[in-house]
């Protein structure tokens, strides 16, 4: 049981880092359905900057600059040029698997180095790692695992005991009223974006350079959209995405361990999906005002329209 | 003047058509290849790419792919293009693609089709495939000799006659040498997930497997035994680099060989729309040469059963067989058609696990 949970853990993580990316473009009153371009770009660059450097440190700050790049395309065509949010999304997964793959073929074969592999290996926390179960599952992990839900934490704080968590959160309300108030709409929309981005493309590089430490194009196979249906079914809340991401990620590979019940694979496949279906239901009946969407989530803001 | 003009026309006419006799020049050539996965998969695309290399190298042909193409309309899309871009040869390397193709191959006629992995042939369009059974029957034998828990880990794709048979010949051969051996295998439902694959590795081996086998066309199962300190059975391509410290031998493809054969067939318009399934005899499928990690007297073992399959005196899918209730599947003395191999739905006794 112990060992499923650490898995589980592990294979959350990647979501994790993309679920609450997402959240905070959302956040913002934007949707950015360039996820998963923006995982594969972090990937490629993640696994890039760590190859050719042998340095652990590069190789995260290389895939959350390259994210954030990624995402700085994205909010330049929605922010400044208000471009359609779903249309800018999705180009921006299929430029994503595009330049990873390109920028990959320069890496076929190859593995990452001792250094790096070496520097996310499992590391126990003193006295936490000792306690049973929870010990071994959230504090016997690699840095990345600690990083993953410490964000979280940080993002949670920010959002819900910050002014300018609070100045975030009504921009995705109504970002007239925001302006009106004398909020910066614009400055706030980009920074958020971007850092979204960021943290998409460790997501990426979780897998790259961590998870699966030699060069494999197409790494992330779908992840990237099961984080768009995690900030649903979390209900926009950061701490709700850790554990949200980590029964996930528990979901996708529980299959592997129940097959000698004889449940097809197939089912356990769909089951994030149902999950999602099921919360989005319940809350659509509940209507309750905190597990709603951002108002202005997906609606491009005129200040001339005020 | 009409009448000198009509000559002029016919002369013409007749030149341009002794030219058209003139030999095919390979380098004039274009040979359009369908990948499923991505050439840098590492696996199943890789090989095939590397035999694409092959084929440029040895006939000068220009070739043309297209990589990661989905198993839907998108093919006959891609095929077009390719037929637009001067393509008179197409080979198509997944599955999947064979409807496609066999519905383009009687719009067609004068392109040749190949279609990997499939059953269905038309007057311009051959099938082909390997015996990779015959390598994992090989590969089974190393780890059978390696493993000390007996129990061994086979990550799966899909529950498909092609993979079941994978599983079914590596278990008999990993039987041949220790007959109480148990293979467990999970199916992740991918051809293409690294990430995936190597949950789907870890789980096997917490549930106890000390070597690892795998189908898919990435390295994830490779890397998790690598982790674990445990050991591992590769495929498609000579996974070595990829987990050193784990990593034994690997069933791989060699597809350049037939690339050019039947490239050089079509230049010398000797086509002949076939069923090809060819086995070790013929090179196509290979034991990659086993690694330090590979336990001692298996190249010994490996080198005697080789023997025996080149020389026919070994058949993998002879009887007896049992299957997974203890029955007898294949007789004793008989053994199984190239049609029920192709038609196999059900495990031999040893394998954990079921073909749901």
């Amino acid at each position: 049981m112990t060992t499923f949970l650490v898995a589980m853990v592990i294979a959350g993580t990647p979501l994790l880092f993309a679920t609450l990316g997402e959240l905070l473009t959302e956040k913002s009153g934007n949707l950015n359905l360039g996820v998963e371009g923006m995982m594969l770009i972090g990937a490629v660059a993640g696994f890039g900057a760590g190859y050719t450097t042998g340095n652990p440190l590069l190789a995260i700050m290389g895939a959350a600059l390259a994210g954030g790049l990624a995402a700085l395309i994205y909010a330049f065509l929605t922010v400044t040029l208000r471009a359609n949010q779903v249309v800018s999304g999705l180009a921006l997964t299929i430029f994503g698997a595009g330049v990873s793959s390109f920028v990959g073929t320069n890496f076929i074969g190859k593995k990452m180095p001792v250094e790096v592999i070496s520097a996310f290996v499992k590391i126990k926390i003193p006295l936490l790692g000792d306690i049973p179960v929870i010990g071994d599952v959230l504090f016997n992990q690699d840095y990345f695992v600690y990083m993953g839900y410490m964000i979280a934490i940080v993002i949670g704080i920010y959002l819900y005991n910050t002014r300018f968590g609070l100045s975030l959160r009504a921009i995705g309300e109504n970002p007239s009223a925001a302006d009106s108030s004398g909020i910066n709409v614009t400055v706030y929309k980009y920074v958020h974006i971007i850092v979204g981005g960021a943290l998409c493309g460790m997501g990426g590089a979780y897998l790259a350079v961590v998870a699966v430490p030699q060069w494999q194009d197409n790494i992330t196979a779908g992840r990237g959209w099961i984080a768009i249906a995690l900030v649903i079914f979390v209900k926009w809340n950061p701490y709700l995405a850790i554990f949200g991401s980590y029964l996930f990620g528990g979901l996708s590979i529980i299959g592997f361990r129940l097959q000698h019940l004889n449940i097809s694979p197939q089912f356990f496949d769909a089951l994030p999906y149902l999950v999602t279906i099921v919360v989005l239901v319940i809350s659509s009946i509940r209507k309750s005002k905190e597990d709603s969407p951002p108002k202005g989530l997906g609606e491009p803001y005129f200040r001339e329209e005020r | 003047m009409k009448k000198v003009l009509s000559l002029v026309l016919a002369v013409v006419l007749v030149l341009s058509l002794a030219a058209c006799d003139k030999v095919t020049k390979p380098e004039d050539v274009t040979v359009g290849f369908i990948f499923v996965g991505p050439i840098g998969d590492g696996g199943w695309t890789y090989a095939h790419n590397e035999g694409r290399l092959y084929l440029e190298q040895e006939l000068g042909v220009k070739t043309i792919y297209k990589e990661s193409v989905l198993e839907d309309q998108t093919v006959e899309q891609e095929m077009r293009n390719m037929i637009d871009q001067g393509a008179t040869i197409i080979f198509a390397t997944s599955f999947g693609y064979m409807d496609y193709m066999e519905k383009l191959s009687s719009e067609f006629p004068d392109v040749a089709f190949y279609h990997c992995s499939g059953y269905k042939t038309t007057d311009n369009m051959s099938n082909y495939f390997g015996r990779i059974y015959e390598a994992r029957y090989l590969s089974g034998i190393v780890a059978a000799m390696k493993t000390e828990t007996n129990k061994i880990g086979y990550v799966a794709a899909f529950p498909i006659p092609e993979v079941i048979r994978g599983i079914n010949a590596f278990t008999l051969g990993a039987q041949s040498v220790n007959p109480d051996v148990e293979v467990e295998v999970v199916w992740t439902s991918t051809w293409y997930d690294p990430a995936k694959e190597k949950d789907a590795a870890i789980a096997l081996l917490d549930g106890g497997a000390d070597v690892i086998a795998q189908h898919q066309d990435t390295a994830g199962p490779q890397q998790a035994a690598e982790e674990r300190g445990a050991y591992s059975i590769g495929y498609n391509t000579d996974m070595s680099a990829m987990a050193p410290g784990s990593y034994m031998t690997a069933p791989i493809w060699n597809w350049g060989p037939y690339y050019v054969e039947q490239v050089q067939s079509v230049i010398d318009e000797a086509f002949v729309s076939t069923s090809y399934w060819g086995g070790m005899n013929d090179g196509i499928v290979e034991l990659a040469p086993l690694t330090a990690n590979a336990p001692e007297g298996a190249q010994a073992a490996v080198d005697t059963a080789k023997a025996a399959i080149l020389d026919g005196s070994l058949v993998v899918f002879a009887g007896p067989i049992m299957n997974q209730a203890g029955e007898v599947a294949v007789a004793d003395g008989a053994s199984m058609a190239d049609g029920d191999m192709l038609g196999m739905m059900w495990f031999v006794k040893g394998v954990i696990g079921s073909v749901e």
